[in-house]
């Protein structure tokens, strides 16, 4: 690009930059007016867990997180649309070999770890799943041809089954219960953490999925690494 | 249980994304029935906002400020039923489009999310939430765009897709402003609480420049012609029809119900007045020179947002009144003829395209011989397009000159007239080579399934939404249909 | 106040340095880089709203928006990144076609390495307006 207008660009951003601060520090500077924190707060023990970015994220904006499934499950569509994966690397040396077999187990029980916690600290599905993807990631460096994922009959459940779930659920409540995602109060410690678990494993398969980069291969590599994640 | 229906429209196609990606190899007639239980649910929705009252629940059981809400009025339910018809015309064409193709197992699952996330839109009152269903709308449509897999494909479609991530960044930006100064993300909520300062006119700014990018509002409209011009047809027609129409729809949204007169005054309306304006001249000169049909086709959708946007200056002049309502329903009369016209466009430049395995307007001698029924959609579409009587578009014209003349804001009408000569010439230039062989056609329809969508979408732009049009008005809560 | 205002304001200037770079670099990576960039600029925002100066606990809403927004920046980024590769694929087959028109085959890099080949420019370029 052109040196004046990429400097003339600069200039305009720098602007809009100030302002934005400017306008920023005014708002802070005036009375800060009604938050939501300490309704979601006072609401918490209602909600079923403890900790209160959980609360939030699977109770009272649900919703939210429903759709955010949803837009993962589009990108990897979208990614599975574009043809066959690139050929996945060579198998590991000796080294790699020994500190997958050891880190993918360790990323899979932290990542069940994380799950549990989330309902009282901070953790969750989201962190849970991103360690189970990290675990796709290295098995794929590793040489796993499908990053330890089973075959793709078998990964178009596996990317469903957390809106899947969690879609079931709320239109079951819908018919049967008080409204669409209006969990009951007495179960929705339950009902959260199975949505949570579903969510984990779909978020792990689909990172895992998204880094192989293309439908996946058909043929299994006869790496070391052999665990399938979703199972 | 009214209010639990509102969920529907965007949680069975949501289902029926997901049952066709588990079961690829039902893909067809799960896809039918999904598309017909969509269709059907946003009807329902529609129907119940216009025979009795708007409808809003809050998802969750905690009430406003906490939960996020979902609301269907007048407006709302003018765009979900046009999201509807013309997503089930769609799915009707595209089951005989895709048939036998790999591509169909890749174009279900992703319709499905887009048409969801359209739904979503429309019935949305969360300003995150509005964002959310941004993205799922503009990754789906991105990835379906490229579906050819065509490198020209590929590329538009990867441009789209920064595109609409930096308008929605930008939207979500504004968001973030709004919720640091008035602590709430309900749109219902927030105009109560709202007030003329810096902090939300740079939200307005921040919001409608992030969402005019993803609508192609000229000047930041080049994204658009090459995606839409080469995705495959069905998704072109959803993209020209329904995608761009949301980010619009928005606009509207927030113009009409968040933000305070003081902010969206005849300044601000008058900028996006010129910005429709340059868009219709630009968008039907380029329209007018392009070589290829569904090139032309998206540059006309360029030209058509313009006229959209065109209605803003006079909305902001018009006194709350008779006068202002009949504005606002020619605004969403236009923008649905538009839809409904431009999606039967696309389906039939597609049919054409796939029995002449090109679409270069000067070699389409013949098609009139060859494809009755399809020229005959085109006709019909390009006579909403340029707005010929009787079209829902030629009353929404004449409502907005008759707008612009009472507003004292007479520029407006040489733009509106240019506008439509422009189009009146690309559309005769297809028709006349169309028509270019002596017409003896053997009989009418050539492939039924494939050719009905069309034409039926194609009509409803004409005959529904012009010699109907009074329905737009009761279902907008307004009085009357202009005589 | 102060904290918060800092922390706000240094999300504003990542954004606006994500926005100068999204507009004037033409690489595809570096646009989505400065895309993530823009975004951590507004999640830094949200968590600056979220702070309260009078020491009671911070707004757990912000948190949560801020995480469905990284999930969805993931998503976004990951098929952007596909869709790249995709038209790098492409255009190493047109270049290897175009030096080899008599058909051998060029020796694989892709089997060899493991790595895709580079493309000749180094990174794909994408050009705001379109020709």
């Amino acid at each position: 690009m052109n040196r004046d207008l990429s400097l003339l660009i600069g200039i305009l951003v720098s602007l809009l930059a100030l302002l934005l601060i400017w306008i920023f520090y005014t708002t802070l500077a005036a009375d800060p007016g009604p938050r939501l924190a300490p309704l979601a707060l006072e609401q918490l023990p209602n909600s079923g867990v403890s900790h209160p970015v959980t609360a939030v994220l699977l109770n009272y904006r649900a919703y939210d997180t429903l759709l955010e499934l949803a837009v993962l499950l589009a990108a990897i569509l979208g990614i599975w649309s574009l043809g066959p994966a690139p050929s996945g690397f060579q198998p590991a040396g000796p080294a790699l070999t020994v500190l997958a077999n050891w880190i993918v187990p360790l990323a899979i029980i932290t990542g069940g770890y994380l799950l549990w916690v989330g309902g009282h600290a901070p953790g969750g599905a989201f962190q849970a799943g991103a360690l189970l993807g990290s675990a796709g990631v290295i098995l794929r460096l590793a040489g796993h041809e499908r990053a330890g994922l089973p075959n793709e009959a078998a990964q178009r459940w596996l990317v469903v089954a957390g809106v899947g779930l969690f879609l079931l659920v709320g239109l079951l409540l819908a018919v049967f219960g008080a409204g669409f995602l209006t969990y009951p109060k007495a179960s929705a410690k339950w009902l959260i953490l199975l949505i949570e678990t579903a969510a984990t494993i779909a978020i792990g398969s689909t990172l895992a999925a998204a880094y192989v980069g293309g439908r996946p291969p058909l043929a299994q590599s006869t790496s070391a690494a052999s665990k399938d994640l979703g199972a | 249980m009214i209010s639990n229906s509102l969920v529907l429209p965007i949680a069975l196609p949501l289902l029926g994304a997901l049952l066709v990606v588990a079961l690829p190899r039902k893909m067809p007639i799960l896809g039918a029935l999904a598309a017909l239980a969509t269709t059907g649910s946003g009807l329902w929705v529609t129907a119940q906002t216009w025979l009795q009252a708007d409808l809003g629940v809050v998802l969750g059981g905690w009430g406003l400020p906490l939960g996020i809400g979902l609301a269907a009025d007048g407006l709302s339910a003018a765009f979900l039923a046009m999201s509807s018809l013309v997503g089930l015309g769609t799915s009707i064409y595209a089951i005989g489009y895709f048939a036998g193709s790999e591509r169909c197992n890749h174009f279900w699952p992703l319709w499905f999310l887009l048409w969801a996330s359209l739904n979503g839109v429309f019935l949305a009152a969360d300003l995150f939430n509005l964002y959310v269903m941004l993205e799922l709308l503009g990754l789906s449509a991105a990835a379906l765009g490229a579906l050819t897999g065509s490198r020209a494909a590929v590329e538009a479609n990867l441009r789209y897709l920064l595109v609409g991530l930096l308008g929605s960044i930008t939207y979500l930006l504004g968001v973030a402003l709004l919720y640091a100064g008035y602590g709430t993300l309900d749109i219902g909520l927030l105009s109560e609480r709202i007030q003329p300062s810096p902090l939300a006119a740079g939200a307005l700014v921040l919001m409608v420049v992030g969402l005019a990018l993803k609508a192609a509002l000229f000047p930041m409209h080049f994204w658009l012609p090459p995606a839409h011009a080469n995705a495959p047809a069905p998704v072109s027609a959803v993209l020209s029809a329904l995608v761009v129409k949301t980010a619009f729809y928005l606009i509207l949204r927030l113009w009409l119900d968040l933000f305070p007169a003081e902010l969206s005054n005849a300044a601000a309306a008058f900028v996006l007045g010129v910005l429709g304006a340059g868009a219709v001249l630009w968008g039907s000169w380029r329209a007018l020179r392009a070589e290829r049909l569904k090139l032309l086709a998206a540059y006309s959708t360029v030209a058509q947002i313009g006229y959209l946007f065109l209605f803003f200056p006079l909305i902001q002049a018009t006194p709350a009144g008779i006068a202002r309502d009949d504005l606002i329903a020619a605004c969403v009369l236009m923008a649905l003829t538009h839809g409904f016209a431009k999606a039967g466009f696309f389906l039939a430049a597609g049919l054409v395209q796939q029995k002449a395995g090109h679409d270069r307007i000067d070699a389409l001698g013949g098609t009139a011989q060859s494809m009755p029924a399809t020229t005959f959609s085109i006709a019909l579409a390009g006579s909403a397009l340029i707005g010929l009587p009787p079209s829902g578009s030629f009353i929404a014209k004449w409502v907005m000159m008759r707008g612009a003349f009472e507003a004292g804001q007479w520029w407006w009408l040489i733009i509106i007239s240019t506008g439509t000569l422009l189009a009146a010439a690309y559309i005769f230039r297809v028709l006349s080579r169309a028509f270019g062989q002596e017409p003896t056609p053997q009989c009418f329809l050539t492939d039924a399934r494939a050719e009905i969508p069309a034409l039926l979408l194609a009509f409803a732009s004409v005959a529904l939404l012009g010699l109907a049009a009074g329905p737009v008005w009761s279902l907008l809560g307004f009085q009357g249909a202009p005589a | 106040m102060t904290a918060a205002f800092l922390y706000g304001a240094a999300g504003l200037l990542l954004f606006a340095l994500g926005l100068w770079s999204l507009l004037v670099h033409e690489p595809l990576l570096r646009k989505l880089i400065a895309f993530n960039i823009m975004g951590s600029g507004v999640f830094h925002l949200f968590i600056a709203v979220a702070h309260r100066s009078d020491g009671s606990s911070p707004d757990p809403v912000p948190h949560a928006l801020v995480l469905t927004g990284i999930v969805v920046a993931v998503s976004a980024t990951a098929l952007a990144l596909a869709l790249n590769s995709r038209l790098e694929e492409a255009d190493a087959k047109a270049s290897s076609s175009k030096t080899t028109p008599s058909g051998a085959p060029e020796p694989n890099t892709t089997a060899r390495t493991g790595l895709p080949k580079p493309s000749s420019n180094g990174a794909n370029r994408l050009r705001w307006p379109s020709r």
